[in-house]
């Protein structure tokens, strides 16, 4: 059974509902990130982000890069957060306090970087085109390790330094009493 | 609408200012590093983006695209070794309570 381009009722097509299905989601999630009381929560809002934004990414035509965000963003960089927020947490519960006292001029700022943003983009000739082109992940891999494999090899050389270092920073020092 | 650049590129614009708010107003420091992951994702948005909808870029933003999330993950993985070492020390993971410098 094939599933018609436009949705039944409401004659709009498949592509923009789950467009703004997925973008309403992320951004609510977003928000959600940055000001939730519980920070277990604010991480657990972080997934949902992420996952949303997969889903954008394959509504833009790229299934490796959203396949590669969920192994990524939602399997390793989510969970390497919750474990440092229940390092960190103390007993006490969440601080009372959510936001530093500069929170008003961050809002502000947030909001006119978001506005100057939108504006620079609506107001600049991108040379697009309407229609999606879709990345195939064979010609990705041809990519990867033939045109850029030497930025792959750095990029690998990178991600073995920041274990590395991660281990040294976070190992527990077996100090003398002082 | 899931058609045009601009809806997309307006949507990172939205979660990178999210990002941006986060991290200047929240105390905590995973809660910053967490913004800054929002950020990195809105950026990471915008590069496929342009791969999907400018012809010049198509493979290539891809291949970027995978290295910034490479990067991300290193960034995580400092990062929060960091946070993890200065709890140790100071017992609080709230960024305002670091001011031994300022004392």
């Amino acid at each position: 059974m094939a599933i018609p381009d436009t949705i039944p009722v409401l004659g709009v097509p498949w592509s923009d509902f789950l467009f703004v299905v997925f973008a309403f989601f992320m951004i609510v999630a977003a928000l959600l990130v940055v000001v939730l009381r519980d920070i277990i929560r604010a991480g657990l809002a972080m997934i949902v982000s992420f996952g949303a934004l997969a889903g954008l990414y394959v509504l833009l035509g790229a299934p490796f890069i959203a396949g590669a965000q969920v192994l990524v963003y939602i399997g390793a960089i989510s969970v390497l957060i919750l474990f440092a927020i229940m390092l960190t947490q103390s007993k006490a519960g969440p601080a009372s306090l959510v936001f530093q006292t500069q929170a008003v001029p961050a809002a502000i700022a947030a909001v006119v970087l978001g506005f100057v943003l939108s504006l620079g983009i609506l107001a600049t000739d991108w040379g697009e085109v309407a229609e999606v082109i879709e990345t195939a992940t064979d010609e990705l891999a041809r990519l990867l390790f033939d045109e850029y494999v030497l930025a792959f090899e750095v990029v690998s050389v990178l991600l073995l330094a920041a274990v590395i270092g991660g281990v040294f920073l976070a190992r527990h020092e077996e100090r003398e009493q002082t | 609408m899931s058609n045009s650049l601009d809806a997309y590129l307006i949507l990172s614009a939205i979660l990178f200012s999210i990002g941006t708010f986060g991290f200047l107003a929240r105390r905590n420091a995973i809660s910053m590093l967490m913004s800054i992951e929002l950020m990195l994702n809105a950026v990471n948005l915008a590069i496929v983006a342009f791969g999907a909808f400018v012809p010049d870029l198509a493979g290539d933003a891809a291949v970027i695209a995978l290295m910034v999330m490479a990067v991300a993950a290193a960034e995580a993985t400092v990062g929060l070794a960091i946070v993890i070492a200065i709890f140790r020390n100071r017992r609080t993971p709230l960024v305002d309570e670091y001011d031994s410098l300022r004392r």
